[in-house]
């Protein structure tokens, strides 16, 4: 049975971690993703979650409590933002190369200096190439849903997952969430029970690996990856099941007989949603790619889904220098369709409707080039 | 030389089991390896002693070489009192 309560995207992540019941939950608080843990840690103390919630002294401390944990065969979830995220860089990938399927969920905000604590993606697109899974998340009800994947695809695909939803205008903001029973979700995730774990087997986790066999080990991390896209959909159809809901790898809205697509992720999807219907009032064939999974991204389904259309990639992170990261895996998935690169939104700037209606504009007059603009910036 | 193990063939994470260091042949990397020169060699063992490796032990009265774990360090040269040992390349 499903119930509807008015949450914040915090409150539904925490609602997820309480139902999901993890062994361990290694806390930090940072803004904007302290309401997480206050929420968690209300639900432990009150008897309502088994967690041992350990308070540490660091994010690099939250995430090597999870290391040390998960190894030792429990079933682990944290939580973290922006410079908690990046503090933790140095355990990243020594969760994903140990493959410990860890459960995070980030609160996306910007980067430091400037202090901000408002919503870019700077901080999880610097955590690509750590061979953490990344789901995006546009609403509270998806915050809710892709936990839930995440848990049973982390130990699926043996691998990490990073959880996104973006700091503020989701983490804060209520919406109704539709919520599965205890027991449905409890018979979902399962029961963890890891191949291998430093309390039930004689093994030691973390040994050197010399130019002999390092290589090998990393072989096998690309192939958890390239595999984690098929049980991604298989774990997807698997909740499909609880929820009524379909899930993929990025959802397409109006975008079938589209000629001028936009492509985003997190919240600024529903924007872009807006923007595409008042679009389509006047006549103009506008379309939405959102995507969902950008870590194994899937280049195949988004070059067919994205085949002929003009295309303007929205970006809320830079890659200095560089085409930036979403723009860049979009350009990847083509052959010769035009791309414009759009960077918006940058230490939680709003992204208005008539914004992403002049990215429209811009595609209809055939105004795309290779250099990145910028929505909502002075000049 | 030991074959080495396709990323298939191995464990994930690169976990390892007990006692794994002997199917483990850390020696592969060395440039130079000791060889003997039996005739010459006085049986004071000194360079059994010496080996930080355990490489080369006595074996019916005369020093014998466990090339898989040897380093080719060189020290089991340096301390012969009768220089028995040379140290000559392991691989070309």
């Amino acid at each position: 049975m499903k119930t509807k309560i008015a949450m914040t995207g915090a409150q539904a992540a925490a609602e997820a971690m309480r139902q999901i019941n993890p062994d361990v939950v290694p806390a930090y608080p940072i803004t904007p993703q302290t309401p997480i843990m206050e929420t968690f840690a209300h639900f432990v103390a009150n008897k309502k979650a088994d967690s041992e919630l350990t308070r540490v002294e660091s994010e690099h401390s939250a995430m090597s409590v999870a290391v040390g944990a998960s190894a030792a065969g429990a079933r682990v979830m944290t939580a973290t933002s922006s410079q908690g995220l990046i503090l933790m860089s140095e355990i990243l990938p020594i969760a994903s190369g140990l493959r410990l399927p860890i459960v995070m969920n980030i609160v996306n905000r910007a980067l430091s200096a400037p202090l901000n604590i408002h919503c870019d993606h700077s901080d999880s697109m610097a955590c690509k190439d750590f061979a953490w899974v990344q789901i995006y998340s546009e609403n509270n009800q998806e915050v809710y849903d892709n936990t839930l994947l995440a848990q049973k695809l982390a130990e699926k695909a043996e691998l990490p997952v990073m959880v996104m939803q973006d700091g503020f205008i989701t983490s804060h903001c209520v919406e109704e969430v539709e919520i599965l029973d205890d027991e449905e979700v409890a018979e979902f995730v399962g029961e963890y029970n890891p191949e291998f774990s430093l309390l039930k087997d004689n093994i030691t986790y973390g040994a050197t690996e010399l130019p002999d066999y390092y290589f090998e080990t990393k072989r096998q991390q690309a192939d958890a990856m390239e595999k984690a896209k098929k049980e991604f959909i298989e774990v997807a159809s698997e909740l499909s099941k609880l929820t009524g809901k379909e899930y993929g790898y990025f959802e397409e809205y109006k975008l079938a007989d589209a000629e001028f697509a936009v492509v985003a992720v997190n919240s600024s999807a529903g924007t872009a949603k807006e923007a595409v219907g008042s679009m389509r009032k006047k006549g103009k064939k506008a379309g939405l790619l959102k995507i969902v999974l950008f870590r194994p991204f899937p280049y195949n389904e988004v070059g067919i889904a994205l085949k002929g259309k003009k295309i303007a990639v929205l970006d809320r992170s830079e890659s200095f220098g560089a085409i930036p990261p979403l723009c860049a895996e979009i350009k990847n998935s083509l052959s010769g369709e035009k791309v414009q690169s759009y960077v918006y939104g940058l230490g939680g700037r709003d992204l208005t409707v008539q914004e992403i209606e002049s990215a429209f504009d811009d595609l209809m007059k055939g105004k795309i080039d290779n250099k990145t603009k910028y929505l909502g910036l002075r000049e | 030389m030991k074959k080495l193990k396709s990323w298939k063939e191995m464990k994930k994470a690169g976990l390892v089991e007990p006692a794994s260091s002997l199917s483990n042949k850390t020696g592969e990397w060395k440039i130079f390896k000791p060889v003997i020169d039996h005739k010459k060699c006085i049986r004071c063992f000194k360079c059994v002693i010496y080996c930080p490796d355990l490489c080369i032990f006595e074996k019916d009265e005369k020093i014998e070489r466990n090339l898989d774990y040897c380093k080719g360090c060189g020290l089991c040269a340096k301390v012969c009192p009768v220089k028995c040992i040379a140290m000559e390349r392991a691989r070309k």
